[in-house]
């Protein structure tokens, strides 16, 4: 664990050592009170939730989460330090634990940088504070899961740009998988059980189950096994491509 | 007893053949240089011996632990500074030797006592706390060796060490790694000759992938075409004059001369002795000199040349 401990320390400290900390934190903040209060109509609405601010987290993630993720690997591979990484005595999956943890921490502090909507709910009415729980944990495993996919891609690659952009592609049919935008490509041809199994992939499908305030066991175990099984094609493919 | 033991390692990509069946073992207190052109397989074979890369064929034990079973293990006994010396740019030296200390698992007051000594060991002193990026070449280098030697590792594997340094830098980099050899196996590779010369105990020379030398830096130079030749120098006047061939022929008569090159220029002639057998023939040389009151300027033996018994053997891939 020494080494998961250490891996996850640099990183993180690498996001406040860099300017990258503070340009995401700001833009995450900036965005999400101009979705909340601007297209979310937070005071139009007039009821005392947090509705208006979750319900644009799977498309302030689709973006945001593959600029954080892009340079997890890549840059890395670029600048060469994957091999003083991988020979020190790190197996390939602490290494994707530690740089994975990091990122999720790093979400989640910009996460609990937007309690002051909260509070201000809480202040102009009396909100649900058992459904706006649920909102952040749904947000937290949803944007786990962004990341996973993100820190897999970026091991695919040695270029940033690339990463980002594959990664927002894919986190962007994964979001909609439960829509016609993708069940279409599936349905002429694929046997309904495949369609279905497409379906029940959606990010958006599961965020929204978990925003209406009911931590669904089935929802969480999909968060779950989506950063799993990401993080395990990211480590089999970190030991793949590692010297390439 | 700590070693490194390959046995017919194999590398290929695609169609090439990177490593071709290489075999060799190297124990503590030696110093085993790898030599070779450019592209020759020198940092695919390191890299396979830490790990990084996995090999096409064959075995690779470091300190009694095979690296294909127990990568982590064999790479807790081995320090590495990889081709280059990467580095993460935006940490210092300090936050570096910190994270490499703690992956290695040493922890509290003893990775703090390790980082102040292995800085201390480099002179790191003065740039601890500046980041990587800002550093010169020679300071980045310093600091892929601190990482490097961080751990007092068995098993010390470091490509081109001295690449790229000025010379002071070489010659400290060089004494720094005569330093530290006698607990150690440690394995280097440069393509600067006399460096093997002045650290290595051994050297390997890999030309298109295979071993095709392995001895001693003085083992090496014995197979030099030019070794034991004896260069004679002898002022050209009064009854020399012009003589030279005829001189030179005396001397091929004598007994384990072989190849006889004369030279005159200046009133001055040189003739380039070489020695049929491995036996010595100066003594002779002076002699026969001596008995023919020549005028003697010079009589010196050579040694091999490195540089020569390098592009003999490598060539002969081509």
């Amino acid at each position: 664990m020494d080494a998961v401990r250490s891996i996850f320390k640099r990183e993180l400290a690498g996001y406040f050592g860099t300017p990258i900390a503070y340009v995401f934190l700001v833009i995450f903040l900036l965005l999400s009170g101009i979705f909340t209060f601007y297209m979310g109509q937070f005071f139009e609405r007039g009821q005392a939730d947090l509705v208006s601010f979750f319900s644009f987290h799977p498309w302030l993630y689709l973006f945001l989460v593959p600029a954080l993720s892009m340079r997890l690997w890549a840059e890395e591979r670029r600048t060469g330090t994957v091999e003083l990484l991988l020979t020190l005595p790190v197996a390939p999956w602490q290494a994707v634990l530690g740089k994975f943890l990091a990122s999720w921490l790093f979400i989640a502090v910009a996460l609990l940088l937007t309690t002051p909507l909260w509070i201000t709910v809480n202040v102009l009415g009396d909100p649900d504070n058992g459904v706006i729980v649920a909102g952040y944990t749904g947000s937290l495993l949803m944007a786990g899961a962004y990341l996973s996919v993100g820190a897999c891609v970026s091991a695919l690659t040695r270029n940033q740009v690339i990463a980002f952009v594959l990664s927002m592609t894919l986190c962007f049919l994964l979001v909609l998988s439960g829509f016609p935008l993708v069940l279409d490509l599936f349905s002429a041809w694929a046997p309904g059980l495949l369609v279905d199994a497409v379906a029940a992939l959606s990010f958006l499908t599961h965020f929204n189950a978990v925003t209406r305030g009911v931590i669904d066991l089935q929802d969480l175990v999909y968060f779950l096994s989506m950063i799993v099984f990401f993080l395990f094609v990211n480590t089999v493919l970190v030991d793949l491509k590692k010297s390439e | 007893m700590s070693q490194v033991k390959v046995q017919n390692l194999r590398k290929r990509f695609g169609a090439l053949t990177a490593v071709d069946s290489i075999s060799f073992t190297v124990r503590t207190g030696e110093v085993l240089g790898f030599l070779g052109p450019n592209g020759a397989g020198k940092s695919t074979t390191m890299k396979m011996i830490t790990g990084f890369l996995a090999p096409s064929g064959g075995a690779i034990e470091v300190a009694g632990f095979d690296v294909g079973e127990q990568p982590v293990e064999a790479r807790r006994t081995i320090g590495y500074l990889p081709e280059g010396a990467p580095l993460y740019p935006d940490m210092t030296p300090a936050g570096l030797l910190d994270f490499v200390a703690g992956c290695r698992g040493l922890g509290g007051a003893e990775r703090e006592q390790r980082v102040r000594e292995t800085a201390a060991r480099v002179n790191l002193d003065s740039v601890m706390f500046q980041r990587i990026e800002t550093l010169s070449k020679g300071y980045k280098r310093r600091v892929g060796m601190a990482q490097a030697i961080l751990h007092d590792p068995a098993v010390l594997i470091l490509d081109e060490p001295t690449d790229g340094l000025d010379p002071t830098q070489k010659i400290e980099m060089r004494r720094l790694i005569r330093n530290m050899s006698r607990d150690k196996v440690i394995i280097l590779s440069t393509h600067i000759l006399e460096e093997v010369q002045s650290v290595c105990t051994r050297a390997i020379i890999i030309s298109d992938g295979k071993l095709v030398a392995n001895d001693t830096p003085a083992g090496l130079e014995a197979r030099s075409r030019l070794h034991n030749q004896v260069i004679l120098r002898i002022r050209m006047d009064g009854a020399q004059a012009g003589e030279e061939s005829a001189m030179a022929a005396a001397l091929r008569a004598l007994p384990g001369v072989g190849e006889v090159k004369s030279a005159a220029a200046g009133g001055e002639a040189e003739f380039c002795i070489g020695a049929k057998g491995s036996a010595g023939i100066m003594d002779d040389v002076a002699r026969f000199a001596h008995g023919q009151s020549w005028p003697v300027m010079e009589l010196s033996r050579r040694r091999g040349s490195l540089e020569e018994v390098f592009t003999a053997l490598t060539r002969s891939g081509e």
